[in-house]
Formats: C-alpha cells, sequence, structure tokens
C-alpha cells in the first residue's frame, strides 16, 4: 500500500507547532517517515504538489479575506484536514484582540488603511472550512500528534481528552495553583497537554480551549473569592486563548 | 549580459513565515527587483493592553514559534525594567543558559535544514534521508539536544513555561544540570562532523559583498546575547554604543507598500542584524573554541558577504555549547535551588532586549499602578533585516546579469540570500515571495 501523503500548510500564526514537529529526534522522525510522504511543507522544503493529499496540517488563524480561497482549494485536495495548534482550532491568541476596535491605528498609527494592512477578527479555519479533526494547544503537544497521526494510519478514532486540566495535575501529583496563593484555569481547560505549566510553577491558560459546557460564571466567582481577582479582571481572565468561544458563551 | 528576467516566487520555501521575490528585466532594464512582505498582520502590540504583566510575556511568547524563548525573555526583562524588579544572580544564569539553548536550537534547524539543501542541490532535506543518512541523522540528534537544552531550563522550547517576570517559576535539578552537560560533552563530536561538513560546502556559498552597518547588542563582560548596549559597527570598523532607551532613534521604523513588516535605518541607507552582526561587533568575545571554529571557516571580521551569516551562525552554536559548560559548571559550584519571584517596587514604562537568533529584539511595554499594560511595543530582528535584504537585491541583480546568469540561477542566487537572514517573518508578521518579471 502506497505511504499516505501528508502536507503542512500555515496561516495567521507563529509555525510554532511546525517547529515541534522537528523536535522528535532522529529514532522518532525516521521512523514516521517510513509510514506517511511529506509531499509539502513550505517551512521546511521547496518541493509542492496539487495532487491530493491524505492529512492535511494547517496552521493558523483564517484573520483576512485574501487567504479563504486557499483554505478551500486545501480543503478540496485533501481527504482528511487536521486543524494543527490552538490558532488554527479556535482562533487561539490571535482571536485576542477581536473585542477591540482599534487595533490597527495603534499598531499602525496613520497607516493602518493601507490596503495590505487588513486584518479582520481572527476564527479557527472551520470558520471557512470543515475539519476533521483538532490537534490542540499553543504549541500542540507533539506527542498527542504523534497519536492522531497513528490512530488515522491504522484507520481508528483519534480520542481527544474532554476533561479538565485539572485530572492531569492530579495525576502527576501538582500541587494547585489555588493551594500556592496563585490562580488557574486549569478547571475550565481542555486536557491532553499533561499539564505542563502548573507543574512549572505557572497558572494554566486554558491554551488548549475549554472542555465542552464551561461554567465560566462559577470560574469567575473562583477567581474573586480565592485569587483576589477584581470583577473585571476575573471576566477578562478568560479572554487570553478563548476569546471566541468567550463571546459565543 | 542576460537581459530579460522574470522571477516571481510566491512564498519562498524553507524560511519561518511568507514572503515573496518579484524580479522583472526587460532588455537589461531593471523594472522590478522588490522582497515583499505579505505575511497577515497580528497585532500583539494592541492585545497586550489590559492584560497583567504576569500574562504580557506568555502573549508575546507567541509573536515567534522559532524565538519565543527570546521573545518571552525580552518581554520579562521589559516588564521587570518598567516594574523595578531586580532578579538574582542564578535567575541571569539560568536565563543565559536557556538563551544559548534557544540561539543553538534556531541555528541547527537553519544550517541543515533550510540553508543547506541549496548547497546541495537538493530542495529539502528529505531526499537526504537515502543520500546523506548520517547527515540527516547528525542534524535531527542535535536538533533534539537542543530542545532537551531549553526544555530542562524552560520547561519548553516552544513558549517557554518557566520563566516569569521576577525570577524561574522552576528550576532544574543538580543532577539533571550536570547530566545536561555530559550531553553537551558528548556532542562534541558532533559539532566537529558539523564544522567539517560546512568547511566541504563552503566552495558553494555565492561570493557576494556588500559593505552595510551591522547592528547588535554588546556589552564589556561577553558576547552579548541576554543583555547589553545597542552597538553599530560600520564596515570601516567604526563602532558606536547607543543606550537601549534609544531603540527608536536606531531602528527608525517606516511602513513601505510591499511589505507588512515596518522597515529600519540608522546611519546607512539600510542595516543588518543576526548572526553575522554580532560576530562583526562583538568577536573578540568569543570563546576560543567558537574563534578556532570561524579560523577553520575562513571567516573573519568585518566579513560583508550577506551570504555568510549562515557561517556565522555554525560560529554561535560552537559558542553556545562551550559558554554553556561553563555557565552550568557556576551553577553546580553553588548548587541551584527554588527561588521565589522578586517583585515590583514601582510603575511605569521599561525598555529591553535580548540578542534572539536572527538579531536583535526590542521590547517595551507601560504598566499602570495595578500591574495592567497599557501598550507595548515591539521591534523585531527580521523588520530590521527587511529593508538590508532589499538593497543587497538592488546591488545583486545586476551582478548577475552582467555575469550572464540565467533567471534560474538568479532565482536561486536570491532565494539564497533571503535564507541566508534566516528570517522570521510570521515574527515581523509573515514574508517572502520571489517574482522575475520578462
Amino acid at each position: 500500500m502506497a505511504k499516505p501523503k501528508v502536507a503542512f500548510f500555515d496561516f495567521a500564526c507563529c509555525e510554532g507547532c511546525q517547529i515541534e514537529f522537528t523536535n522528535y529526534g532522529d529514532a522518532v522522525f525516521l521512523e514516521l517517515l517510513k509510514h506517511v510522504d511529506i509531499v509539502e511543507f513550505r517551512e521546511a522544503m521547496s518541493e509542492k504538489t496539487t495532487e491530493p493529499i491524505d492529512i492535511a496540517f494547517v496552521e493558523g488563524s483564517f484573520t483576512r479575506e485574501a487567504d479563504r480561497a486557499r483554505l478551500m482549494d486545501i480543503r478540496k485536495r485533501a481527504k482528511t484536514v487536521i486543524a494543527y495548534g490552538q490558532c488554527a482550532c479556535t482562533g487561539g491568541i490571535n482571536a485576542l484582540k477581536n473585542h477591540q476596535t482599534d487595533y490597527k491605528q495603534f499598531v499602525y498609527g496613520t497607516d493602518s488603511e493601507l490596503p495590505h494592512l487588513d486584518s479582520k477578527k481572527a476564527y479557527g479555519v472551520d470558520h471557512v472550512i470543515r475539519v476533521d479533526y483538532y490537534a490542540y494547544g499553543c504549541p500542540v503537544n507533539k506527542y498527542e500528534v504523534l497519536q492522531i497521526v497513528s490512530h488515522l494510519l491504522h484507520d481508528k478514532e483519534p480520542v481527544i481528552p474532554n476533561y479538565a486540566v485539572c485530572v492531569e495535575c492530579k495525576r502527576r501529583e501538582t500541587v494547585c495553583r489555588f493551594d500556592e496563593g496563585d490562580h488557574c484555569m486549569g478547571m475550565l481547560a481542555r486536557a491532553g497537554c499533561d499539564a505542563p505549566c502548573p507543574a512549572s510553577g505557572i497558572p494554566c491558560e486554558a491554551c488548549r480551549g475549554f472542555v465542552d459546557h464551561p461554567n465560566l460564571p462559577a470560574f469567575e466567582k473562583v477567581l474573586v473569592e480565592r485569587a483576589g481577582f477584581t470583577p473585571q479582571r476575573a471576566a477578562e481572565k478568560a479572554r487570553m486563548f478563548t476569546a471566541n468561544a468567550l463571546e459565543a458563551s | 549580459m542576460t537581459s530579460t528576467v522574470h522571477i516571481d516566487v510566491h512564498h519562498l520555501t524553507r524560511v519561518e513565515g511568507h514572503g515573496n521575490i518579484v524580479v522583472n528585466v526587460t532588455d537589461g532594464v531593471v523594472e522590478k527587483c522588490e522582497w515583499q512582505v505579505p505575511e497577515a498582520p497580528r497585532f500583539f502590540e494592541s492585545m497586550v493592553r489590559g492584560r497583567h504583566y504576569s500574562e504580557v510575556p506568555r502573549i508575546t511568547s507567541r509573536i515567534c514559534g522559532i524565538c519565543s524563548v527570546g521573545h518571552t525573555l525580552a518581554s520579562v526583562k521589559a516588564t521587570e525594567e518598567a516594574l523595578g524588579i531586580e532578579v538574582s544572580g542564578q535567575t541571569r544564569k539560568l536565563r543565559e543558559l536557556l538563551k544559548h539553548a534557544e540561539n543553538a536550537d534556531s541555528h541547527v534547524l537553519h544550517v541543515y535544514i533550510l540553508a543547506a539543501p541549496d548547497l546541495v542541490g537538493a530542495p529539502s532535506v528529505f531526499p537526504l534521508v537515502e543520500t546523506m543518512p548520517e547527515v540527516v541523522a547528525r542534524a535531527l540528534r542535535l536538533k533534539r539536544l537542543c530542545h532537551e537544552w531549553g526544555s530542562l531550563i524552560g520547561g519548553r522550547t516552544t513558549h517557554p513555561t518557566t520563566v516569569v517576570p521576577g525570577g524561574m517559576a522552576e528550576v532544574p535539578r543538580d543532577k539533571d544540570l550536570a547530566a545536561l552537560k555530559q550531553k553537551l560533552l558528548a556532542a562534541l563530536p558532533d559539532l566537529e562532523a558539523t564544522l567539517e561538513t560546512v568547511v566541504s560546502l563552503a566552495p558553494g556559498i555565492p561570493a557576494f559583498d556588500r559593505p552595510t552597518e551591522y547592528i547588535a547588542l554588546s556589552n564589556d563582560e561577553g558576547y552579548a546575547l541576554y543583555d547589553g548596549m545597542i552597538q553599530s559597527v560600520l564596515p570601516d570598523g567604526t563602532k558606536q554604543r547607543y543606550a537601549l532607551a534609544d531603540y527608536r532613534q536606531v531602528t527608525n521604523e517606516f511602513v513601505v507598500p510591499q511589505s507588512t513588516a515596518k522597515y529600519t535605518k540608522n546611519k546607512l541607507d539600510s542595516y543588518a542584524a543576526g548572526a553575522l552582526a554580532r560576530f562583526n561587533n562583538n568577536y573578540d568575545m568569543l570563546v576560543p573554541e567558537a574563534k578556532q571554529a570561524a579560523d577553520a571557516l575562513g571567516l573573519r571580521p568585518i566579513c560583508t558577504n550577506p551570504y555568510m551569516n549562515t557561517v556565522a551562525q555554525v560560529v554561535e552554536i560552537v559558542h553556545s555549547v562551550h559558554d554553556s559548560l561553563r555557565l552550568i559548571d557556576e551553577l553546580l559550584d553553588t548548587g541551584v535551588r527554588l527561588e521565589p519571584p522578586a517583585t515590583p517596587t514601582k510603575h511605569g514604562s521599561g525598555v529591553q532586549s535580548v540578542e534572539v537568533p536572527r538579531g536583535i529584539l526590542f521590547h517595551e511595554y507601560e504598566y499602570d499602578a495595578e500591574g495592567i499594560c497599557r501598550g507595548g511595543n515591539c521591534i523585531i530582528p527580521t523588520n530590521q533585516n527587511h529593508n538590508n535584504i532589499q538593497h543587497d537585491f538592488e546591488a545583486l541583480v545586476p551582478q548577475l546579469l552582467a555575469a550572464d546568469k540565467s533567471e534560474s540561477e538568479i532565482e536561486l542566487a536570491l532565494s539564497m540570500l533571503v535564507r541566508a537572514y534566516d528570517p522570521c517573518i510570521s515574527c515581523s508578521t509573515h514574508l517572502l515571495d520571489v517574482r522575475f518579471v520578462r
């Protein structure tokens, strides 16, 4: 059987999730190449294809109409589309400007109306095309990505967690940030990262987005009562990686 | 002489982010010769407004996936400056060790994966898995080593977790630092082999000199990566230092129609940042092993061939590994312990800078009494290089035409030139198209 053809595409993002792909080391990476053919990956290779693709990894947010046609072309050519990283999944950090109206003037001043500086609200790529699977996180968990690829190669449905990061902290025996006098978004945040941030002594910022049906009012109450936040800061807290979910709730 | 050329490279490959190269030459007249930056702009300076100081470095880290360590460090340092926070000597050493890891990590990626394929006539590293398996395995081994090195100190290398305003939220255990030292020592043969590979490929590096201004951080203690003052060196060796607070006067940002990233200039029409700029400014501060590597590679200051930036990166990999061995020894001498982060003593604005793999990076923020950010400004090294790349193009294309080079040779030379700068366009916003118009 021919090896599945895999391609990477990028939109508005930092391309850090693509970089994670180079961090597996020689043993894992060379083994992976025995099972898939990487046919397009602009950041790492000059080869390009117009042929059908089995798995397309799409990184980055949709922020301008100019990118719509390229996304639709990828969808047309790809059997499976994976939104790769949080920018592609939900808009990620880019959506942090969505509630602002003056971001262009703030950054580009009197030049802000030049046509090439166009930027609308940031969305996940499923704003434009159908997405089959989501590799969440900022950055992605590179071992979860291997799991997803492995499941697809074996014709199985990848399993993506829909429980809170708190579960993973308990499993790692990480002391709760609230018990350290800090705050945290772990109780709302989608797990699957293995909770590296609380383990490093900093709060979870929900970079993988929320679990389904997050209880935001209760979360804000906890921030005010246990972490001493002002109500305004508590309400703003959930905007960092989850601005679009906040707007929809 | 070649008289008609049309080059239109849309979204140049093997660079971070999106850029286009467009060259139109008709009957020997260069009608258009442009380096264009069409990357989608992302507005970080606006997004940090209203966020607490503890969140700001975690947001601006996301400017760039390759230099997220550098963005985090610049952001944390500027925040500490604004809030009057002094960090400990241990914090400083750990952050320097992390900075070395990032530079080596990014340089390994660029030298082996992004730049080297051009020198062996391959479109990417993937065909080399079959033809040069030992070189590819070495590249992946070194990349992994740098990833583990940075992850031990930073928690991870893409968007590090441990670096916070006031210090380090988590520190490595002494035994893990000792193990890192052993791994770095074990990698020395791979560094030697890297030098040999680059020496063997060096004849393929184009000969092209365009004297320009080189700007980098500089200090009197070492090869400045983590901190220093701004320093400029001109092709005749004249050096001048500037305070960090004067960064806006040095960079002189301006908007041009072909780019979503702003352009910069200082004393001359354009200036360069990056490994070669650091090497030209601070050669004397390299560790002896790195100077030996530079000798072996035929690199001497002041080098005005922009293609040699990749070679300067190799010298810096050697420097970072050896200087890190020193830092690890110093940390192990005293033992590393977890310290509570230092806290704010004032509020206001602060400017700070670090050298990221692609050059000098500035972050500035202003905070109110509650520690909430009122605004920020980030000047990215690749932005500072866009204008220099444009001026290189304008000097190089007539030379290539006069030398009777074919369209495909010209396209390759320009693509390689852009790659030599190792641009990080999503950082600068996103950049690179080559278009030749016939």
